[in-house]
């Protein structure tokens, strides 16, 4: 249960202006993603969900509650796993819960073994390779107590090879709990394959441009990426971040 | 002739472990003193300066104003400061506790509040994002985040907990190893002097591995955190 509303969200620091008029909707249980060059006001939008700073207009809503300044009403997994270094892996993935309500170490127990980690609860992060630890950064975000999960860009610090099995990975346990996702990303094919919705982002100041729904079938599997219509949408979302990227004279 | 020293200008080397095997009756009962005197304000010390530090960590305006007067608190010789406080507050036990808290906070201070400054901003981040309130962030993060910091400073406190019990045992005091190290030196047994020394140091050393096997039982699993 859980359905964000951006509505027509802006925001300044000192005199520039970082986003306008930005307004989108997360259904529940839906996948979307936001592509948008690097500096283009992605991690400020995450930001601002989080209540980590208000917007100067515009205001969020979750499930028809007003959320726009309040921290702790999403899950999140930021760009780097950013797990405790002296707590051990089981310790790690109940933190989110930890801070809102008491712990419950046998779903994380579960939930663990689902993501394949089995055998690495009493382990600490630096023993767990950078793969390991977004996996546990995300399973500590599912054990959260929220229903909203905010993703932002949690596989660019990855290899590629590791970064696909990541994606696979992260579709198949999407699918089972059925949370609502917001994944922020610069990467297309990452969220073609990814996503319901493809929400692109403009450049100084940012907004939404386009919102485009993507056809392709669940599950997917790898050899989406090869499909003809994969191809073509990638073309499709290429000029339109094209589009944006003119240097304003 | 230039190898002619006599033994009380410099003692063999001998002589001074002689001095230690047989003169133990006589600086046991000194040794014993100097190492409760050493804990007692350490104890005092380190929980003093992490008071203070975890104050002046939840009150950043109070820690701009105070910092630089803890600066200068260490500016002030103990060998100035010690005679005083024996005339303000007599012979007793408590200026010199008041001495070795004074050298012992300080590290304590400095180590935690650099602890605190340097927790990592993404942790934080996520607390934040995550709903932490203040009280959260301080014991799930702040505190655990600063422990290998504080640890450094307790190592430091230590040593200097058993010279400031020496210092301070020198200005007046019928007991400790300052006392025995006084009437040596008064008395030109050079040989007790260096006994004196070599049992400071294996007091400092003794208390500098109490502490590092606590930093081991309490950073369990945190090595190679950092690269």
């Amino acid at each position: 249960m859980s359905e964000l509303i951006a509505e027509s969200i802006t925001k300044s620091f000192a005199d520039k202006q970082i986003l306008q008029n930005v307004s989108f909707t997360v259904k529940e249980g839906e996948f979307v993603a936001l592509l948008g060059p690097s500096g283009s006001g992605k991690s400020t939008i995450f930001h601002l969900i989080g209540g980590m700073s208000r917007p100067d207009e515009g205001t969020f809503s979750l499930d028809g509650k007003d959320i726009t300044g309040q921290r702790g009403m999403i899950s999140y997994t930021p760009q780097n796993p950013s797990l405790f270094p002296w707590r051990t892996i089981i310790q790690n993935v109940v933190l989110g819960a930890e801070i809102q309500k008491k712990p419950d170490y046998q779903t994380a127990q579960e939930m663990l073994e689902k993501a394949g980690l089995k055998g690495y609860e009493n382990a600490y992060p630096y023993q767990l390779s950078g793969g390991m630890q977004q996996r546990v950064a995300f399973v500590r975000a599912l054990l959260s107590p929220q229903d909203f999960i905010c993703l932002d860009e949690p596989f660019s610090a990855l290899d590629e090879f590791t970064r696909l099995e990541m994606q696979q990975w992260l579709l198949n346990i999407w699918q089972e709990n059925k949370k609502s996702i917001l994944f922020v990303t610069h990467n297309i094919e990452e969220a073609l394959y990814l996503a319901d919705r493809l929400l692109i982002l403009s450049n100084n100041p940012a907004t939404i441009k386009y919102d485009f729904s993507l056809p392709f079938v669940r599950p997917r599997d790898e050899n989406l990426f090869l499909t003809e219509e994969f191809l073509q949408w990638k073309r499709k979302i290429y000029q339109a971040l094209q589009e944006n990227n003119h240097i304003p004279s | 002739m230039f190898f002619a020293i006599p033994n009380w200008l410099l003692p063999a080397p001998t002589d001074i472990f002689h001095e230690a095997v047989n003169g133990w009756d006589s600086y046991a009962h000194h040794l014993l003193s100097t190492s409760n005197l050493a804990v007692v304000g350490f104890v005092i010390g380190v929980s003093v300066g992490l008071v203070v530090s975890i104050s002046l960590h939840l009150l950043p305006s109070v820690r701009q104003a105070v910092y630089p007067l803890l600066i200068l608190s260490q500016n002030i010789p103990i060998i100035v400061l010690a005679p005083l406080l024996v005339i303000w507050f007599g012979f007793g036990v408590l200026p010199k506790i008041i001495i070795i808290t004074l050298v012992c906070f300080f590290p304590i201070v400095v180590a935690t509040l650099d602890g605190f400054r340097q927790t990592s901003p993404d942790l934080m981040h996520y607390m934040r994002m995550a709903g932490a309130s203040k009280s959260q962030l301080f014991r799930k993060l702040e505190i655990p985040h600063a422990l290998p910091s504080i640890f450094s400073g307790l190592k430091i406190a230590a040593t200097y907990s058993v010279m400031g019990a020496v210092i301070s045992e020198w200005l007046g005091a019928n007991k400790g190893i300052g006392v025995y190290m006084t009437l040596a030196q008064s008395s030109f047994r050079t040989d007790r002097v260096f006994v004196a020394i070599v049992f400071i140091m294996i007091l400092c050393l003794i208390f500098f591995a109490i502490i590092i096997g606590l930093e081991k039982v309490m950073l369990k699993g945190r090595r190679g955190k950092d690269e």
